[in-house]
């Protein structure tokens, strides 16, 4: 018989202004084997937990429940408790009496009387509970990180400085991402690719860095500290071991239809092509879609021309293998398209450009040269209108808008405003902006600066139509603060359009099994406490593929990543979950269905000589190896002799549950 | 303390640990009200509740029994709502061909993310238990207070 | 038959035979093991030999040796369910395949013959007969057939689950109730159902936490048959040897049938035993499966 203590937190006010703590504990107190029942205000607490451990001590609990918050706030916490005044950290139970009981319910009666009988099921099943005992298997001492740009730069960089090997795997020719387009950042204005180049050469010299770009992850498989994972490495038809990057055949190249994706599409490239003068690896890579070579067979310009030797039409793509005891999801974004936006007019006049195209047009490597030039006509823009939150903090339900707020687009398009009223003095500047928001050092000075200094005209209000208009694009919008409609005649238009995660998150995020919220960010182990981490073990995040973040705070997030890489990669062994799944070999009839769904490949059959009352014979049994288990419990259900159980879910326990709720 | 003595459905959720019971936590934390009729169930995954357990919750007078998991392709563990899925479908099948209500067992997707649904599916749920109102099919009477 | 059982005894190709012995009766044939020329006089094959013997090579592969087996063309697809969960190894296993022209009730002919009435072969045997499965033998070393018992008879066998479905709830629920109730839980279809082989059943199995020696109440007796359907879901062949041995008439093959059909309808075409290596429906899954909610939408009356 089990001797077990409750313990009722009052979580300040959050749980005891709705239950009545005392009611709960006072009602535990005459449930069967509890011999203790207590209330405090932060069982969480050191306090709190010193209460745990002294009772634990003084009543010799072979069990206890907490009646808090989720477990998955702190059962980690608790177990950590028990286990700290000698009780096995499995005989920890938490019933959860503010996520599921007094935040959603408002009546006191209701509430307190729920939360006895969760109390209660949580009592029954300690009943049950066995003590446990984790093992343990070793970590894979590298990590993958996916994603090139910043984000993923940042915390390779990191992990290969801590002395463990790391891999990038980006999908475009050369990593540097979003951040390689961006002319100058702010609230500095150094240029960016003075700053972000240094560190892609570092990556790409790093003997602990292997760069594979121009590569995806095709298949995700095991689990923290050993996941094997299967990369393509995508045709180049470019031996990049000779490659010397000359970029004479993207010269010569007779292709010159594709759009070039690093300008945004302003201009175009050759089929074979190296995205910018700056890109690592420093190779051509040749497009098959665009090839004449492959599109009529006849064309070979390319290979004619490389001293080289490194063009191979023959090149096919290759599936590599690797295993890592981490993997950072470093998938960045995207801007939103505005295509269906049609009061901007986007898709129907080339004066209407995205702030991503404008970064193209006033850097000196861009289409332009780095003059301002207008994509129509190729004149100077005298009036340029600035549209703020494009698909930012919008109706989701329209046009692709997205509910959040971008975070980005204010201090960027503050940026935009200001360079171009210092090159180009004589040019209007009106930015339409719904709020601004500056939060972050330096950030609203630099605002201040647009506007004060600057001479920025910022007008409260959106934009309800851009008009074409004798050459002209009509902006109409309202200014709120003066109460009028205003009509601008501008010659340029720049819509500060939503970013969203990159669209190939989605799949890898259900490779890695990592959660993600409803715009396809991925969703953090804890918002405030683990931003870095994603709930699956082992897998952890950096950059904007979390959230919307400028180049600061990514770089902070990515080191933070790292830093939790280094801290799993330094260790030589991971403790095991112990809640796995266990087989019964007297009961088990060998008939492998089991086997057959697990996700894990955990269950293994062997012909062993089982003993029992009665019982001296070989059979064939279920054997489940504990460090390969995830303890998802498929087998449990499939196995229709009940032989197969999973420790802390066993059935027993689960029914004890059910039975006491219904009770 | 005076206890609540009207009839009021019983009414077990099982909610796997990664996305349902995370979404159940999320409705907690928005403050999103359903029913405190409803006692969660925490299990690792919807492929570890066995249709006994169900029938189980039945036999001792529950009135409703959901399941709720990852969506779909988002399962923790790869693969173990399609075999929930599946199992329901066939448990379901029988209850029904068997004349038991309609309506009294529901399976829902809830991600983590999705608090508001996991919420309105408890609040549609209770509704339409309230309205079959109390389980005598399928439930060991012994069990029923008000039959006894 | 029994020649050739008694050949392949003499060179020692097999231990022992499995097949029918006779008994009091002539409808009282019960399976057997003979493991000598002489015991094989007893070996019977008749209009009573309706008895799946698939599940006892479960206990004759726990001894020496090979064990010759008859089986009609429906048992077979038992044996290789079992092999598919290596109950049986099929190097311990010679099988005859033994054609059958539908066994005989004798419920059924005794029924008949009080009446004085003179009745079709097909009215006078077993439901599982009625609607045979087909001729073809899943599983063989040789076969004994004749011309005779390779005429093709029965119909849809999910007629009376149709029947059922089309019924109003509160209709099937009675159906059932009136069903069910005579459950007196003997046993006697868990211990002849070729896919009930485990070695302890959840029912007998205390730590089980549903373990139950007799139905206590109606929810027991649904219980315990919803469960044992589920169990065998996927893996029951249909062979009907539930309902023929039910000394209460009870037809239990219409739980399992309704989950064959359940299966054929959602999942596609299903046959249990037909495959060694494939997964069972229940033990597999596709992304696109129907949600649980179908089995609300479907029709039936309200």
């Amino acid at each position: 018989m089990q001797r077990i203590g409750v313990f009722v937190c009052w979580c300040g006010s959050n749980i005891a202004a709705t239950v009545d703590v005392k009611a709960v504990a006072e009602a535990m107190s005459h449930e069967s084997g509890v011999v203790y029942a207590t209330d405090y205000q932060y069982m969480c607490s050191e306090v709190g937990q010193a209460k745990i451990r002294s009772a634990i001590a003084e009543y010799k609990l072979t069990g206890i429940v907490v009646c808090s918050c989720s477990p998955r706030m702190h059962e980690a916490t608790f177990r950590k408790t028990a286990a700290a005044a000698g009780l096995n950290p499995y005989m920890v139970e938490i019933a959860n009496i503010r996520e599921q009981c007094s935040w959603i319910h408002k009546d006191m009666m209701t509430a307190t009387e729920k939360a006895i009988i969760l109390a209660r099921a949580a009592v029954a099943k300690v009943h049950l509970n066995a003590p446990l005992v984790a093992g343990s298997t070793p970590v894979v001492k590298r990590a993958l990180v996916i994603g090139g740009g910043i984000a993923g730069i940042q915390t390779a960089l990191d992990i290969a400085e801590a002395g463990f090997e790391v891999d990038i795997v980006e999908k475009q020719p050369t990593i540097g991402g979003r951040m390689a387009q961006l002319d100058k950042t702010f609230p500095t204005l150094d240029c960016a690719a003075c700053i972000l180049t240094p560190k892609m050469v570092e990556c790409s010299q790093s003997e602990k860095i292997d760069l594979l770009t121009y590569s995806e992850v095709e298949e995700v498989k095991g689990f923290v500290g050993n996941f094997t994972v299967k990369i393509r490495k995508k045709a180049r038809y470019v031996d990049t071991t000779k490659c010397t990057g000359c970029a004479v055949c993207t010269e010569k190249c007779p292709s010159r239809k594709a759009k070039n994706e690093f300008n945004m599409g302003l201009n175009t490239r050759g089929a074979v092509y190296i995205p910018f003068a700056q890109a690592i690896p420093n190779v051509a890579t040749i497009d098959a879609t665009n090839c004449l070579h492959f599109k009529t067979g006849k064309c070979g310009i390319c290979q004619k021309n490389c001293s080289a030797g490194a063009i191979n039409f023959e090149q096919q793509d290759e599936i590599i293998e690797r295993q890592y005891g981490a993997i950072v999801a470093a998938t960045g974004y995207k801007p939103i398209s505005v295509d269906k936006m049609d009061e901007f007019g986007y898709s129907r006049n080339p004066d209407v450009i995205t702030s991503l195209e404008l970064e193209r047009l006033m850097n000196a490597a861009g289409p332009t040269k780095g003059t301002l030039l207008r994509p129509s006509d190729g004149k100077h823009p005298k009036t340029i209108v600035f549209v703020q939150c494009v698909g930012s903090r919008c109706d989701q339900s329209t046009k692709g808008g997205k509910s959040y707020c971008s975070k980005i687009c204010c201090m960027y398009t503050a940026k935009h405003a200001m360079l171009i009223r210092e090159k180009y003095p004589d040019t209007d500047v009106h930015v339409f902006y719904i709020d601004v928001r500056t939060p972050g050092k330096n950030f609203d000075e630099f605002y201040r600066r647009a506007v004060e200094q600057y001479g920025v005209d910022y007008i409260k209000g959106m934009v309800g139509k851009v008009a074409e208009h004798d050459g002209k694009l009509l902006v109409q919008g309202s200014d709120l603060i003066n109460n009028e409609q205003i009509k601008i005649d501008a010659d340029l238009v720049v819509l500060a359009a939503a970013i969203e995660p990159d669209p190939s998150a989605r799949s890898i995020a259900t490779m890695l099994t990592a959660s993600m919220d409803t715009n396809d960010f991925f969703t953090e182990a804890h918002p405030k406490l683990r931003p870095v981490e994603s709930p699956t073990a082992g897998v952890f995040l950096s950059g904007v593929c979390q959230g919307p973040k400028d180049i600061p705070e990514t770089v902070a997030q990515a080191s933070g990543a790292a830093a939790k890489v280094i801290g799993l990669l330094n260790k030589d062994a991971l403790v095991n979950n112990p809640c796995v799944a266990h087989s019964d070999e007297l009961i088990c009839n060998g008939c492998s269905q089991c086997e057959k769904v697990c996700p894990y490949g955990a269950i293994t059959y062997i012909d062993k000589e089982v003993r029992g009352p009665g019982v001296r014979e070989v059979r064939r049994v279920a054997q489940v190896n504990p460090a390969v288990c995830q303890g998802c419990g498929a087998c449990t259900v499939t196995c229709p002799s009940g032989a197969m159980d999973l420790n802390g879910f066993s059935t027993k326990q689960i029914m004890a549950e059910v039975d006491a709720i219904c009770r | 303390m005076p206890m609540n003595t009207e009839w009021k459905p019983k009414i077990v959720a099982f909610c796997c640990n990664w996305c349902s019971y995370a979404g159940a936590d999320l409705a907690g934390s928005s403050r999103l009200a359903y029913p405190a009729d409803v006692k969660i169930v925490r299990v690792p995954c919807s492929c570890r509740v066995n249709p006994l357990f169900i029938l189980r919750a039945f036999e001792r007078g529950a009135d409703g029994v959901i399941l709720c998991g990852c969506h779909p392709g988002d399962c923790h563990y790869t693969s173990g709502n399609y075999y929930a899925r599946r199992r329901m479908t066939m448990l379901f099948s029988m209850l029904d061909y068997m004349g038991v209500d309609k309506g009294r067992t529901r399976v829902e997707w809830v991600s983590a993310a999705e608090g508001p649904k996991f919420a309105a599916t408890m609040n549609d749920f209770v509704k339409t238990i309230t309205e079959l109102g109390e389980n005598v099919k399928l439930g060991d009477l012994r069990c029923k207070e008000s039959l006894k | 038959m029994t020649a050739r059982a008694a050949a392949l005894l003499a060179d020692g190709t097999v231990q022992r035979v499995l097949g029918w012995e006779k008994g009091d009766f002539d409808y009282d044939l019960t399976p057997a093991f003979f493991e000598t020329a002489d015991e094989l006089k007893n070996l019977v094959y008749g209009d009573y030999s309706g008895a799946n013997l698939s599940k006892y090579l479960i206990k004759a592969g726990k001894k020496e040796g090979k064990t010759l087996v008859f089986l009609k063309p429906c048992d077979t697809l038992s044996m290789n369910q079992l092999m598919a969960e290596h109950r049986v190894d099929r190097e311990k296993v010679y099988v005859i395949g033994v054609g059958c022209k539908g066994m005989l009730d004798h419920e059924k002919v005794e029924a008949a013959a009080a009446k004085g009435e003179k009745k079709e072969r097909l009215e006078l045997m077993l439901g599982k007969c009625q609607d045979c499965k087909g001729k073809t033998f899943a599983v063989s070393d040789e076969v004994i057939d004749d011309e005779e018992s390779r005429v093709e008879f029965g119909g849809n066998r999910f007629s009376k689950v149709a029947e059922l479905e089309a019924m109003t709830p509160e209709e099937r629920f009675a159906f059932w109730q009136s069903q069910l109730s005579k459950c007196i839980r003997c046993n006697a279809c868990r211990n002849v159902c070729p896919a009930c082989s485990c070695n302890k059943c959840v029912f007998d199995n205390a730590a089980s936490g549903v373990s139950a020696k007799v139905n206590a109440n109606e929810f027991e007796e649904r219980m315990f048959h919803i469960i044992r359907a589920f169990h065998v879901a996927g893996r029951c062949t249909d062979c009907g040897e539930c309902s023929r041995v039910c000394p209460q008439n009870i037809p239990l093959h219409l739980l399992n049938r309704k989950f064959i059909k359940d299966i054929d309808e959602i999942y596609g075409d299903y046959q249990a035993g037909e495959s060694v290596n494939e997964r069972h429906p229940l033990i597999n899954y596709t992304k696109t499966d129907a949600e649980p909610s179908i089995v609300y939408e479907r029709g039936g009356r309200e």
